[in-house]
Order: C-alpha cells, then sequence, then structure tokens
C-alpha cells in the first residue's frame, strides 16, 4: 500500500476543490469513543474540555483518520436555550425534556448568548486547544443544529411539525430567534479553530417534509443562515434522503452535502459533481455488526460509486458513530479506504 | 348466505387525496357519508385503514414526506374520536395493548402509530414516554400483553432486551413490537434484543399486532 502523501488538511480541501488528492479522505465522527480511549464515563468525559482535546488526538492518532470532531452532543444545544441532557454510560447525552411546551411560548423565548453560555463555551474552549495542536494540519470539525431542526428538541417533533404546518407566524419567529443564535455559535466555533461547520439538518429532508414544504420554509432559512457563517459549511441530514433537494442544496452555498444510504450514491454524485461535495455514505447503526470483509467490501462500493474526481469524503450518515461499534470495525474501515481510496481508482469502473 | 361486502375502494382513494392535501372539509364530508351508510368497522376496515396503508407505503418508497405521514394519522385519529362508536366498533377479540416511547423524548414515532391503531379501531393503553421500570409497572399493572415500543437512539434500542429479560424472569408472556430509527436501519436489530416483531411503520404496526395475537 502506497503510503499518504498530503495532510488531511490538504487531502480534504483537494477533494473538497473536486480535485483528486492522494487518497479518498475518512471522516470518523466520533465523539463517544473518546471517553473510552480515556476510561472516563461518557459524563466525566464531557465535562472537561480538556478530556475532548486528549480523547480527540488519541482517536486521530489511533485510527489515522482524517478529521478531528469538534462536536460533543446534539443535546448541548437544546442546554443552552435552557433544556437538560440525560446521560448514560453506554450512549450519547440524550436532549431531555422540551423547553417551549405552547407555541405562544415563542414568544417569550430570547437566543442564548454564546459567550455567556458555559456548555457552548466548554466546547469552543476544547476547539481552540485543538487548534493548536493540530494547526493547519487536520481539518476541525464543528458543528450547529439547523434554525429548522433545532426546534425538535425545542419543542417535540409532533409539536413542531403542527406548528409549522399551522400557526406560521409563531413558526417564522421561531426561525428569526433559532436563526441569530445559529450564525453566533456557528461562528463563534470558526473563530475558536473550527474549519469547517456540519449543519445538521434532517427535518429538511424529504424524508421528513415534502420538497414544497422544504422550500417554503427549511430553504429560505438555510440560505440566509448558511449566507450568514464565515466558513465552509456542509449541510448534513442525518441519514434522510437528499436526493430531490440537491440543487436547492447548491443553492445554500454548502459546500458539502450528506447522503443517505436511502439514495442511490452515484446519482447523488452525479448530480453534486464540480458543485458541491459528497459525504457519505456508510451506515453507522449497521457498523456493530461489520466482519473486516463487510467493511471492506462496503468501503469498496461507496468509494466506486461516488470517488472518481474527487468531491467524495468518506463517512457515516448518521454524524455519529454509535458507541457499541468496535474498535477493529473501525481500524477496518480506515485500513480499507487507504487500500481502496487511492487514487486514480483505477480499479473502479 | 354471507352478506355481500360492499367495494370502497374509490371512498378510500377519496380519503387518501383528502389526507394529503390536508382538506379538512371534504375529509369531514366523506367520512360523514360513509358513517351513514356503513358500519363502523367496514369505514375502519375499508376507508381509513387502507387509505393509511398507501400512505405509509408511499413514506417507505420515499414518495411522501414523515410530515404527511404524521398529519394523515392525527386528522384520521381526529376523524375516529369525532363520533361516538357504538361498543361493538372496538375490536373485542384483542388482549390489553400498551405502547410507549422507549427512554426517550421523541415522540411522534409513537403518536402516528397510536393514531394508526385507533383509527384501525385498536384499543390502545398510552403510556407516553416511559424508562424501563415505568413500562414493566405498567404492563404488569394493566395486564398488557402486546407492548408497542417506539425507539429512537441505538442504545435505546438495545436496552428493550433487558426488558425481554425481565417480563421473562417474571414469567409475564408479552408480545413485544419494536419500531423506530435504529430497528430500520438494523433488519436484525428487534430480533437481536428478543423482540416478537419489528413495525417499520403504522400500517405495518397493525399488521404485527394481528401477527403476534396469533402467537399468544
Amino acid at each position: 500500500m502506497t503510503s499518504d502523501t498530503l495532510t488531511p488538511m490538504q487531502r480534504t480541501l483537494a477533494t473538497l476543490g473536486h480535485r483528486e488528492p492522494d487518497r479518498v479522505p475518512v471522516f470518523l465522527p466520533l465523539t463517544l469513543h473518546g471517553a473510552k480511549e480515556l476510561g472516563l464515563s461518557i459524563e466525566q468525559y464531557f465535562a472537561e474540555p480538556g478530556n475532548v482535546v486528549e480523547g480527540q488526538l488519541r482517536l486521530l492518532t489511533k485510527y489515522g483518520h482524517d478529521c478531528i470532531y469538534g462536536f460533543f452532543f446534539a443535546g448541548l444545544e437544546l442546554m443552552a436555550w435552557g433544556g437538560g441532557v440525560m446521560f448514560f454510560d453506554d450512549g450519547p447525552p440524550n436532549a431531555a425534556a422540551p423547553v417551549i411546551h405552547r407555541p405562544e411560548d415563542i414568544l417569550d423565548l430570547v437566543p442564548p448568548e454564546v459567550a455567556e453560555t458555559p456548555c457552548l463555551l466548554d466546547v469552543l474552549s476544547a476547539q481552540r486547544m485543538l487548534k493548536s495542536e493540530v494547526g493547519d494540519d487536520v481539518p476541525i470539525i464543528g458543528v450547529v443544529i439547523s434554525p429548522f431542526s433545532l426546534p425538535v428538541m425545542q419543542m417535540g417533533f409532533d409539536h413542531y411539525l403542527d406548528l409549522m404546518l399551522e400557526t406560521p407566524h409563531l413558526f417564522e419567529r421561531l426561525m428569526a430567534l433559532n436563526e441569530e443564535f445559529c450564525v453566533a455559535w456557528a461562528n463563534a466555533q470558526l473563530e475558536a479553530g473550527a474549519t469547517a461547520i456540519v449543519y445538521f439538518d434532517p427535518v429538511a429532508s424529504p424524508t421528513i417534509v415534502p420538497r414544497q414544504r422544504y422550500l417554503e420554509t427549511g430553504h429560505p432559512v438555510a440560505m440566509r443562515t448558511l449566507a450568514r457563517i464565515s466558513g465552509p459549511t456542509a449541510v448534513h441530514f442525518a441519514s434522510g434522503r437528499c436526493m430531490s433537494i440537491i440543487g436547492d442544496v447548491i443553492d445554500t452555498g454548502a459546500a458539502v452535502i450528506g447522503a443517505s444510504t436511502l439514495d442511490d450514491l452515484s446519482s447523488v454524485k452525479d448530480a453534486c459533481r464540480t458543485k458541491v461535495a459528497v459525504l457519505g455514505n456508510m451506515d453507522a447503526i449497521q457498523m456493530r455488526h461489520w466482519s473486516q470483509e463487510a467493511a471492506e467490501s462496503t468501503v469498496k462500493a461507496s468509494i466506486a460509486a461516488a470517488g472518481k474526481g474527487g468531491g467524495f469524503i468518506l463517512s457515516d450518515i448518521h454524524g455519529e458513530i454509535p458507541w457499541q461499534v468496535p474498535d477493529e470495525v473501525l481500524v477496518d474501515i480506515v485500513s480499507a479506504a487507504k487500500r481502496w481510496g487511492r487514487y486514480p481508482l483505477d480499479w473502479a469502473h | 348466505m354471507a352478506a355481500k361486502i360492499p367495494d370502497l375502494t374509490p371512498q378510500s382513494r377519496q380519503l387518501e387525496e383528502a389526507l394529503l392535501t390536508v382538506d379538512r372539509v371534504g375529509l369531514v364530508a366523506l367520512f360523514a357519508e360513509c358513517t351513514k351508510s356503513y358500519s363502523p368497522l367496514q369505514v375502519f376496515e375499508q376507508v381509513i385503514g387502507p387509505a393509511l396503508t398507501r400512505i405509509g407505503d408511499a413514506w417507505e418508497r420515499g414518495e411522501v414526506a414523515l410530515s404527511e405521514v404524521y398529519m394523515a394519522s392525527r386528522l384520521c385519529e381526529e376523524l375516529v374520536d369525532s363520533v361516538a362508536w357504538p361498543a361493538n366498533s372496538v375490536r373485542g377479540d384483542l388482549p390489553p395493548i400498551g405502547l410507549a416511547v422507549f427512554e426517550d423524548y421523541h415522540m411522534l414515532g409513537k403518536r402516528i402509530v397510536y393514531a394508526f391503531l385507533r383509527a384501525a379501531g385498536l384499543e390502545v393503553a398510552d403510556y407516553g414516554r416511559a424508562v424501563a421500570d415505568e413500562v414493566f409497572e405498567k404492563v404488569r399493572g394493566d395486564g398488557v400483553q402486546i407492548l408497542l415500543l417506539s425507539t429512537l437512539m441505538l442504545r435505546s434500542a438495545l436496552r428493550v432486551r433487558d426488558l425481554r429479560s425481565r417480563f421473562d424472569a417474571e414469567g409475564l408472556d408479552v408480545k413485544i413490537i419494536v419500531g423506530g430509527a435504529p430497528y430500520r436501519f438494523d433488519p436484525q436489530l428487534w430480533q437481536e434484543v428478543g423482540a416478537d416483531a419489528m413495525g417499520r411503520n403504522g400500517p405495518d404496526a397493525i399488521a404485527c399486532v394481528e401477527a403476534v395475537v396469533q402467537r399468544l
């Protein structure tokens, strides 16, 4: 196997520029595995930014993948808005009860100030330390939950759909508040050292709302929000379909789009080619069971479908690798990517 | 000679269209017409049920969105709740059924399944969000024999295994039907945790209930 000739940052930038680097970049969105590395409970691990820094650096060395994941857990944004999270020994901290109990509560809602919110400051502190460790060699990925998708945690999915469909003026008010927070939170991460921001927007997926509804709601939100984020963005649907809205996502100015296993990866790549890079499409829920052969065949299939011409980052579709995925599987994935992702991919016809 | 079963397919197609376009006026009118001419069970089984099944199947194929499935199920639930059904319209051949969101706050999937079950004439005890101890006590207290559990996270999906063990240890013959994203992405997961069936969507949940009843 030929060794790498580029740094993870050089490799990633080349592929985002729709050129073929030395090999396909591999992003493992690892959060909880850092706690394993340090022998800490998940709650202990996230209580101290230095733990996350140490965890991410150890994971980078151990697996040799191509990014630092400067993301703690999704429920952290609910904490910022006054909610809580539930910690577990074997899974991500999960968002607790909603903070918006009645639609009218939106009228009194005030977005959190990033600089005055301890849980957000912990993330920024970790990203700052990570940046000082890896410099410009490794991309650091920051994360925001989109203004359009955050209400699933803020008020509950069913009540949010009711709001979107039946109370447009309060929906618009909530979007305005969330947009202000999202832009401030994303830009704070970029200032702290994040290279790019993943804009998690699962509700925007055609799996969740029809395209026409997205064009009337989540799309203008994304257009306004992404335009104000001062760095490259990746729009991610957390395993939802994207095929029918790729053109709309391209219009937002996003640099990357997350593909699902529910879409045909080669068709996604064809629709994105030279306009937006594709991230995907390994299913981390299924990774728990993967043998070495399964890891290799899945990696090969993804690279064959989307690797040619650059513009492809091999990654998971959910945005987080579950605690239960064995270390050996992660090693096998990166090993297969380094073997089969070497450009010019002559084997992939 | 058995009574001829009326063909209500046209009404069901009309209902499906009204559900997907959220045509509340048309929906109420159609429903009133159906309930005037046919028995509640016929309306459940031949109009509402098939319409919701087609919508659920269309979601599986990526042709409609979850928000449309949700709205359709909610509208049907409203229709069902809008009339005083005679006692014999509820399925009396089924054992006690319970439904819960397992160790999570994401209620959407459970709400859709609840609406589908209600629209099909099934009586269901809705336990809302519940952790393992609460589910166990509710099931034991209510004598539930069919338990539907909705999960969002892999961790809570795996925790169903502990609940299964606890039912077995206590000698409770409870059939567990699971649903939710982890089971959809890992098709063998429901068997791994000792569930009796996995429902991919609302109509599937009804089919699962019918199937596990045969095994009680």
